[in-house]
């Protein structure tokens, strides 16, 4: 909802392979997004293209190799992450909807091999070759898989085994030994063949194939340790601005628990104490919602999170939609603390809940208690400084505040904001 | 059948043990007679084994569970009249839309009071759906600025302009009796509104949910 995935400068649009849901690679799903076609399409073409010349399986091992892998590093809150990696959480969903494209694809590509084969007769050929190309295939496809761990061991650094191996388990081995297994099954087959051959022919060409197949094996790995050093290194900086949180917050945590022991007799300022602290390991742990004035959102959770530790109620924010912060929308945040404030002075609750709902044309907030409420007919204008700080503020600005109140049936501020005309301009 | 003496059955998953402690003290203080803890249990396996055992009307299930999260054992669990209210600390978009597209029919906050949670529990146990004011902001949030196409969508894509009255309401923080009373409208009239807005979220296959969600990395 809130948290405004602010783009930072426009970066140049890169295309990345797809590790969500990848069959192969990622390639076909990475490329139709970033071409804005259907993956479908890219697919055929691929095929289409793999039958006829091969083409298209070069293409494709290129731009696996090429393509960087798609949001590899990117992180979610920590508590998340944690959660995620101690299976907490539901891990990648795996499309099914996939499987029936996929298995026609493989059928069609399969039918015009063999018609390929009737036609010009080069089974001789395209069986070792094939054998060959699932062999790599599967070799690089590991090569991927392990590159997904973090190919760090504990020491931090770079572990051969943990590279070719990821986890390690049958899997991985099984993957390992079917690649190698199917390059030597394909180079056999190969030498077989040209038995008739002489000799030497024979042993040149399986050695030259054995360095081909080397470096097509090892160069993944290569080419990819080098390109994403940088990451790792970025990822690594992340990481320690990170620690650093997690010793300030557990700092913070500290302090609260020896406030609480000191307190344990005043249960408003233990109550108030935990909210406060739960607020901040909550913002920190699973959601990363910012209490600064970069948005509306997050001035207004900023808000609410002072009168919380002010007056010691829960004050909850919900928010649909978020802009920027300008000028022209502070009113309606300090409009907004007013009416929190005296929600929270005089309503004599526990709890206030704000809604705000933020567009392109307007902000309206909804500030609600189940307190005492009052007759806002019948307060005196000097007393309540709701006339002069919520009322006025907003006419002052444009907006409107109005308020809904009955003695025992609780208050509802709704401040409404529409976007000033020349602010239009500004924007998009 | 758990319901033979007229009290809802209901199951802790959790994998904290001091908080199941918790939650079953508040139900057994602020629910008596109305709810009954059949079983607790503190992740995926053990879950679906007391689902399988005690037939629950209402599951309370963490959203964070070892084994692979609550999502696994909606997944797994094979009572099929059992009803899931999802309990979180995380208040993380991904963790809300994902539960519920899981099956669960409410979501609530680990902050909820005892006597709340019990009135929770006995509506997801009619079949009713509980939305916490944040879950109806963020249903707001994913199917918004559907009002406007509304003329070609399918109608599991958008909220009606009702729908969308009732979930802006409860994010107001107004309870179901108060929705109703604002909208001049029954109380049950409200819980249809609610159903809906559930099944919504969960079977729509619409492209702003969607995208919605795969920004969040759910789908």
């Amino acid at each position: 909802m809130s948290s405004p995935s602010a783009p930072a400068a426009r970066a140049p649009r890169r295309a990345t392979r797809d590790l969500h849901e990848p069959i192969i690679g990622g390639v076909a799903s990475g490329l139709a997004r970033h071409l804005a076609v259907p993956v479908l399409w890219v697919r055929v073409a691929f095929v289409l293209t793999a039958v006829i010349g091969g083409m298209g399986i070069f293409f494709y091992a290129g731009l696996w190799l090429f393509l960087p892998a798609g949001d590899h590093f990117e992180t979610a809150a920590p508590g998340l992450e944690s959660a995620t990696r101690g299976g907490r959480r539901p891990g990648r969903i795996r499309r099914l909807t996939d499987a029936g494209p996929v298995v026609a694809l493989a059928a069609l590509g399969l039918g015009l091999l063999f018609a390929t084969e009737a036609v010009f007769g080069r089974g001789a050929l395209i069986w070792p070759v094939a054998i060959a190309i699932a062999g790599i295939a599967l070799l690089w496809r590991q090569a991927d898989e392990a590159q997904r761990e973090r190919w760090l061991d504990t020491t931090g650094r770079i572990n051969v085994s943990r590279v070719i191996l990821g986890d390690g388990g049958w899997a991985s081995y099984a993957r390992l030994a079917a690649g190698a297994g199917l390059i030597v099954v394909a180079l056999l087959v190969f030498s077989l063949r040209s038995g008739s051959l002489s000799v030497a022919l024979d042993v040149t060409f399986a050695a030259l194939a054995g360095v081909a197949g080397l470096g097509l094996v090892m160069g993944p790995w290569i080419f990819r340790l080098a390109s994403e050093l940088t990451e790792e290194r970025a990822e690594r900086v992340r990481t320690q601005e990170r620690a650093d949180m997690a010793a300030h917050l557990h700092d913070s945590v500290l302090q609260t628990l020896a406030l609480i022991q000191k307190n344990s007799d005043d249960a408003a300022t233990v109550a108030r104490l935990a909210r406060s602290q739960e607020r901040d390991l909550r913002a920190w742990l699973y959601s990363e919602e910012s209490t600064d004035e970069a948005t509306v959102a997050s001035a207004l959770r900023g808000v609410a999170a002072e009168v919380e530790d002010a007056h010691g109620v829960a004050v909850d924010v919900v928010t649909v939609g978020d802009r920027d912060l300008t000028e022209a929308l502070r009113p309606a945040v300090a409009a907004t603390r007013e009416a929190v404030t005296n929600a929270a002075k005089h309503a004599g609750v526990s709890r206030v809940d704000v809604y705000a709902e933020i567009t392109g044309e307007a902000v309206d907030v909804f500030v609600r208690d189940r307190g005492k409420g009052f007759d806002p007919d019948a307060t005196p204008e000097d007393r309540y400084g709701v006339r002069h700080s919520i009322i006025d503020r907003m006419d002052r600005h444009g907006g409107t505040a109005t308020i809904r109140s009955a003695v025992g049936e609780g208050t509802e501020v709704h401040l409404h904001l529409p976007r000033p005309a020349d602010q239009e301009a500004d924007e998009e | 059948m758990s319901t033979e003496t007229g009290t809802i059955g209901v199951v802790i998953v959790d994998d904290h043990a001091m908080f199941r402690r918790g939650v079953r003290a508040e139900l057994e203080a602020a629910g008596a007679g109305v709810v009954r803890v059949l079983a607790e249990a503190a992740d995926v396996d053990e879950a679906v084994a007391a689902i399988g055992e005690h037939r629950p009307d209402v599951v309370l299930l963490d959203v964070h569970l070892p084994g692979g999260g609550g999502a696994e054992v909606m997944r797994r669990a094979t009572s099929p009249d059992t009803r899931y209210l999802a309990l979180s600390v995380s208040d993380a978009a991904e963790d809300v839309i994902g539960t519920i597209r899981g099956g669960a029919r409410g979501y609530v906050t680990k902050t909820i009071t005892g006597p709340e949670l019990v009135s929770a529990i006995r509506r997801v146990a009619d079949g009713d759906a509980v939305f916490s004011p944040r879950l109806a902001g963020f249903v707001l949030d994913a199917f918004a600025g559907s009002i406007e196409v509304a003329a070609v969508d399918e109608d599991l894509d958008r909220l009606t302009e009702r729908e969308r009255e009732v979930m802006r309401l409860i994010a107001r923080g107004y309870a179901y009796k108060e929705v109703a009373k604002e909208l001049f409208i029954s109380i049950k009239t409200v819980e249809t509104h609610m159903s809906s807005v559930l099944r919504k979220l969960q079977l729509s296959s619409r492209h702003e949910l969607t995208r919605w969600a795969s920004d969040r990395r759910l789908l």
